[in-house]
């Protein structure tokens, strides 16, 4: 027997599987992201003082337009799909990893520059919440793109056989790397701005 | 993401051709039914690891300071000298028993097991709708498991900070601390994992006709204990992920500013104290926050899917409906929903401010209800029923005074003044053994008395079944109502010798001894269930599809149900407790027949 | 109204929290009886010999209603009317320093510190730096107000029928003070001063004359697992008449001058 609501919708739930655990999947996350929130808030308020721009608000906010286009290239992405357009959808899919690349890139650099300047996550709780929600964030990232690139790699010979599916498995990731992005937007003004 | 991979895509022609060798039809099969299997299994084999645990536990505690028999000469010296526990070894024990048995014991066997066995079946479906998901987070439990139980072996012993593994004590713990937040990472991941396809396989693939009042009430206690599962575990996870920091990265999240340990002041972990910060900053109250708001609906995950059972069973030995079952369903979603704020009752005596605390307390006593309406309907159940007195409905029946007890004995804890007096004794230790051992385990193993012949194609042992019962339901009011007589007179939980340290315990101390005889006498009685659980797959009484004149799905399958669970996709017609029906032929119902008017 | 099984009751409020436990577990003695009488009842007159034919319908009376509603109104009751005047009891009326035995209490593994201020009231600096072996709170006896601080461990001695107000405190790990007969329990955190109060009402010497046991005192426990030693981490209060706590302080002093 199969199992049904692979593809269609259920008509009484109005979802397909896959919808419905990926919407589950980012309430989870997003009580995961709320853990770590409380926490900076918790150490934030508890603290004799709080050290301020210390980090390079250039690059994130470099980093943040570069996310938001890859919420766009990810959307293009799965549009294309659903206009039956194979090409288009290669070019922003792929578009949208290099774009996450680039982010993990940035990053990259930035903690180079502050362990270099001897700025460990020990040096104080700004520094270890810095370094814990951020890493959290990119592990999150490099999760997404590693689906992406079975989308574009392996995982494609799917659209052949099951177009809808296929679809809806972009889809899927599509929600979840705008989630991704969206932690970051709360991300960026709590640790760089405030 | 690869979650979303669904699987039976083969087209159906196929699948005879197809002989799928031993590993892909019982180690990595993606049927949810040999997965629940596996998942009970191990849990089961879990429960018995965390119970000896306890049983080596209760020696040390009935008779200080003396070697223990036969196990004592097989300890390593680093944990026992000639074989008496050192007291860190007392400490890992009781951190891993409690580990053990909630996390690797009881939440997979209620939920990995019973919820992965019955949940497709009892909707009439044909799988999870996840299978590859669902193998994964069986194995991701599994490795979580083996982690837990490899830090018996590294360097100063597994976790001994208590099952809740307050900072600072965990942070400056030894490596086997490090391993068990790895453990406890893995498996939130795999509950995550499993409690996203219970959900979805819930809402998506309820056969036709089973509409929402029509589940069973088993199912709705799966839905509210996996809700608990995806939205309260982050946290902990996140909470695991800070302590993992604080230990391995040096940082200091839940350690303030000036620690002394040993008289020599703790600078930051890492020795990179070169630019001369010291540690500190952070706030150990952090962790006991989010560990709690993971830890109390936690416990609710281990009751739901108990009552879901004991529910279950009640119906079908009564021979009439769930009374009130609607209120009931309600009751677990108020549940479910309310466990998640009252976590700080276990925090009273931190110091709280009266706001706080007349908020927890407040909501303390508004959880109490939906358990009371739960268990009140279940007794009401009885009114006007024709009880068989069956070895499952035994054990079923037992779990209403025993949930009562530890429920109602919440209530003081629940309260902040008298908490005062109960917290950290065992009084503790008694209210919630009362809701986790005869409450939960009793559920379980009537669960597993009543699905046996479902899952195996035979019935298991009645004498058997009966000394099993009789047994271990004496047993454990003997080990644990001497509990709060202990707490009441203000004997500590966690300790080493048992209190014997205390003078004013000294009244209280020859209960250790009752307790140690009837947790030994406990483990004996077990026995007769083993025996009969192994040979009863072979030579028990064999099982037709129904053998409890039942009236849910699962009991329109075969036994054992092949792949595919049933012969045809079952369509529902009514209820799920229609027993006893005025003017219909039998006193049973079943879901999936349509009334032969 | 009492329960039995509680420990000694030694402090002005220890009636209080036992009035309530007593109300908790009696009401829940009253349930029980409920219970059982009930559910012997109907598994004898229900079952399957008696009653071969279950009644679909069953219990159709509001009892389950009734029940639930009185158990939700007397745990209202319960919290309103004593538990949370209590509390607030407990954690906003302290007593005022001028009236109060103040004494600074920090937890380590596996001992309680023990600081008073000495004549002048004052208690002196502590500097973690300073925290050594002979010196387990770290207290600066440079600093004026640190000259005449007493210390002990383990041995905390209070005056009788005088609130005490206890800052509590710890150097490495979340320890609990816990003084049963008193009906205090307090976690001491490390990085937090959390105040706790009580007022003792019998000496040790007539608590041991009362029941009779010449070696009775009453005992600081520690309740919350702290490592190895927690089992061990035992102190002593020793609660004694005015001038035995004056000529107590006096002898401290005398030796601090040597
Ligand atoms: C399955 C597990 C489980 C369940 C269901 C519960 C249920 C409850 N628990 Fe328990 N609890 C634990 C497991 C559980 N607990 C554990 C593991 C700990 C210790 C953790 C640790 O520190 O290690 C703990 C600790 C704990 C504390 C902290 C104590 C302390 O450390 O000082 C508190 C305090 O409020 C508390 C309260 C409650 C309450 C109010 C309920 C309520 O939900 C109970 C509601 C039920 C009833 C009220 C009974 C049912 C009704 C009746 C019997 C009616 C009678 C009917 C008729 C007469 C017809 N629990
Ligand atoms: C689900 C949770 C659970 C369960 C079921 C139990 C079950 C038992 N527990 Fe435990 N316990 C905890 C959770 C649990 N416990 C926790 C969280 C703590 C606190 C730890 C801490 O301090 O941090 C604790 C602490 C704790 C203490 C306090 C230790 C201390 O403070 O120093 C004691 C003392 O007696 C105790 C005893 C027991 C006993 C005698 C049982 C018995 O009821 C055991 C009964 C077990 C069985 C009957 C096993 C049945 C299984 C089989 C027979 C297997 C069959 C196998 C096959 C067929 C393959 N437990
Ligand atoms: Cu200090 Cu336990
Ligand atoms: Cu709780």
């Amino acid at each position: 027997m199969q199992i049904p609501y692979t593809v269609e919708t259920r008509p009484d739930t109005g979802l397909y599987n896959a919808k419905l655990g990926i919407w589950l999947f980012l309430a989870s996350e997003v009580m995961l992201f709320a853990g770590l929130f409380s926490s900076y808030i918790l150490l934030r308020t508890g603290s004799v003082a709080w050290p301020r721009h210390m980090l390079p608000v250039g690059l994130a906010t470099l980093n943040t337009a570069i996310l938001i286009a890859s919420s766009m290239t990810m959307v293009m992405a799965w549009a294309a799909l659903r206009m039956n357009n194979w090409a288009r959808h290669r070019v922003f899919l792929g578009l949208t990893v290099l774009l996450g690349l680039v982010f993990l890139g940035i990053k990259l650099t930035e903690y180079r520059e502050h362990i270099a300047a001897g700025e460990l996550p020990s040096r104080d709780t700004f520094f270890a919440i810095y370094y814990t929600l951020t890493a959290v964030h990119a592990l999150h990232i490099v999760g997404g793109l590693i689906v992406m690139l079975y989308f574009l790699g392996p995982g494609s010979r799917l659209w052949a056989q099951r177009p809808e599916q296929f679809t809806n498995r972009i889809e899927s990731i599509g929600l979840y790397w705008h989630f991704v992005d969206f932690m970051w937007i709360f991300i960026f003004p709590l640790l760089y701005l405030l | 993401m690869d979650n979303v991979a669904a699987i039976g895509q083969r087209p159906a022609h196929e699948e005879p051709h197809e002989q799928p060798g031993f590993l892909r039809r019982y180690i990595f099969s993606l049927d949810h039914k040999v997965i629940g299997i596996q998942y009970a299994v191990t849990g089961l084999l879990f429960l018995l690891f965390g119970f000896t645990l306890m049983m080596i536990m209760r020696y040390q505690l009935a008779y200080p300071m003396t070697p223990v028999p036969l196990v004592g000469n097989l300890l390593s010296p680093a944990n026992a000298a000639g074989g008496v526990l050192l007291p860190e070894f007392y400490n890992q024990l009781g951190a891993m028993h409690g580990t053990v048995m909630i996390f690797l014991g009881v939440v997979p066997l209620a939920i990995g097991g019973f919820g992965n066995y019955l949940i497709p079946l009892q909707i009439g479906a044909s799988d999870m709708a996840f299978p590859k998901l669902n193998l994964m987070s069986y194995w991701v439990y599994v490795a979580g498991g083996l982690v837990m139980v490899a830090t018996f072996f590294v360097p100063g012993g597994s976790a001994q900070s208590g099952w809740t593994s307050y900072p600072p004590l965990s942070v400056i713990a030894s490596a086997g601390q490090t391993w068990w937040l790895i453990g406890m990472v893995l498996l939130i991941t795999s509950s995550l994992l499993g409690s996203i396809n219970f959900i979805v396989t819930i809402v998506q693939l309820r056969a036709p006709g089973l509409t929402w009042m029509r589940l069973p009430f088993l199912v709705w206690a799966q839905l509210g204990a996996s809700f608990l599962l995806l939205l309260a575990f982050p946290p902990l996870e996140a909470a695991g992920v800070l302590q993992l920091m604080d230990r391995v990265a040096g940082t200091s999240f839940f350690l303030p500013s000036g620690l002394v340990v040993s008289n020599r002041l703790m600078t930051t972990m890492t020795g990179t104290a070169a630019d001369g910060l010291a540690s500190g900053g952070g706030n150990p109250l952090l962790w006991q926050h989010l560990f709690w708001f993971l830890a109390h609906p936690e416990v609710y995950v281990l009751i739901l899917p108990a009552m879901g059972i004991v529910g279950e069973i009640v119906a079908n030995n009564a021979r009439r409906p769930l009374w009130g079952y609607r209120h009931m369903v309600y009751s677990v979603g108020f549940l479910s929903f309310m466990s998640m704020v009252v976590w700080a009752h276990h925090m009273y005596i931190t110091g709280m401010g009266t706001t706080l605390a007349a908020f927890f307390q407040t909501t303390t006593m508004i959880i109490s209800i939906p358990s009371i309406v739960i268990l009140t309907s279940l007794l009401m159940t009885l009114w006007g029923a024709s009880i068989r007195f069956t070895v499952p409905m035994l054990f079923a029946l037992a779990f209403m005074p025993m949930f009562g007890i530890g429920g109602l004995t919440g209530l003081p804890l629940g309260l902040a003044p008298s908490d005062i007096h109960l917290h950290d004794t065992y009084y503790v230790i008694g209210h919630f053994h009362y809701v986790v051992a005869p409450g939960t385990i009793f559920a379980l193993f009537a669960g597993v008395y009543y699905w046996f012949p479902k899952v195996t194609g035979r019935r298991m042992n009645d004498v058997l079944g009966h000394v099993h019962f009789w047994g271990s339901f004496i047993c454990m009011n003997v080990i644990f109502m001497p509990m709060f007589i202990q707490g009441l007179g203000g004997m500590n939980r966690r300790l080493y010798d048992g209190g014997a340290m205390y003078l004013h315990n000294a009244e209280l101390l020859k209960w250790n001894v009752v307790i140690g005889i009837a947790a030994w006498t406990l483990g004996l009685f077990q026995v007769p269930f083993i025996v009969n659980f192994f040979t009863s797959i072979r030579w028990g009484r064999p099982a037709d599809r129904n053998p409890w004149e039942a009236t849910t799905l699962e009991w329109a399958a075969p036994s054992p149900p092949g792949h595919g669970n049933f012969d045809t996709t079952p369509a529902v017609y009514r209820g799920p407790y229609e027993y006893s029906v005025p003017g219909a032929r039998r006193d049973f119902s079943p879901q999936s027949e349509q009334e032969p008017a | 109204m009492n329960f039995p099984g509680l420990p000694q009751q030694a402090s002005a409020h220890a009636p209080q929290i036992d009035f309530v436990l007593g109300l908790e577990h009696w009401s829940m003695v009253v349930l029980f009886v409920a219970f059982f009488a009930y559910f012997a009842f109907v598994l004898v007159r229900f079952r399957q010999g008696a009653h071969p034919r279950a009644d679909y319908h069953g219990m159709r009376s509001r009892w389950s209603l009734y029940v639930v509603a009185a158990i939700a109104i007397s745990e209202a009751v319960l919290l309103a009317a004593f538990e949370l005047p209590e509390w607030n009891d407990r954690i906003n009326n302290l007593p005022s320093p001028e009236e109060a035995t103040v004494v600074r209490v920090v937890a380590e593994q596996f001992a309680w510190n023990i600081h008073y201020p000495g004549p002048d009231g004052v208690f002196g600096r502590t500097d973690v730096n300073l925290v050594a072996a002979d010196n387990p709170i770290g207290l600066d006896r440079s600093d004026p107000a640190g000259k005449d601080d007493i210390t002990a461990i383990n041995q905390l001695t209070v005056p009788v029928n005088h609130p005490v107000l206890i800052h509590l405190t710890s150097k490495d790990v979340i320890h609990s003070f816990t003084l049963y007969e008193m009906r205090v329990k307090q976690d001491a955190i490390p990085g937090t001063d959390s105040p706790v109060w009580f007022v003792p009402t019998i000496t040790t010497e007539q608590m041991r004359q009362r029941l009779g046991k010449s070696d009775f005192e009453y005992e600081i426990a520690c309740s919350q697992l702290c490592g190895l030693g927690h089992y061990r981490m035992r102190g002593f209060l020793n609660v004694v008449s005015d001038e035995e706590y004056r000529s107590y302080l006096a002898q401290e002093a005398q030796s601090l001058r040597r």
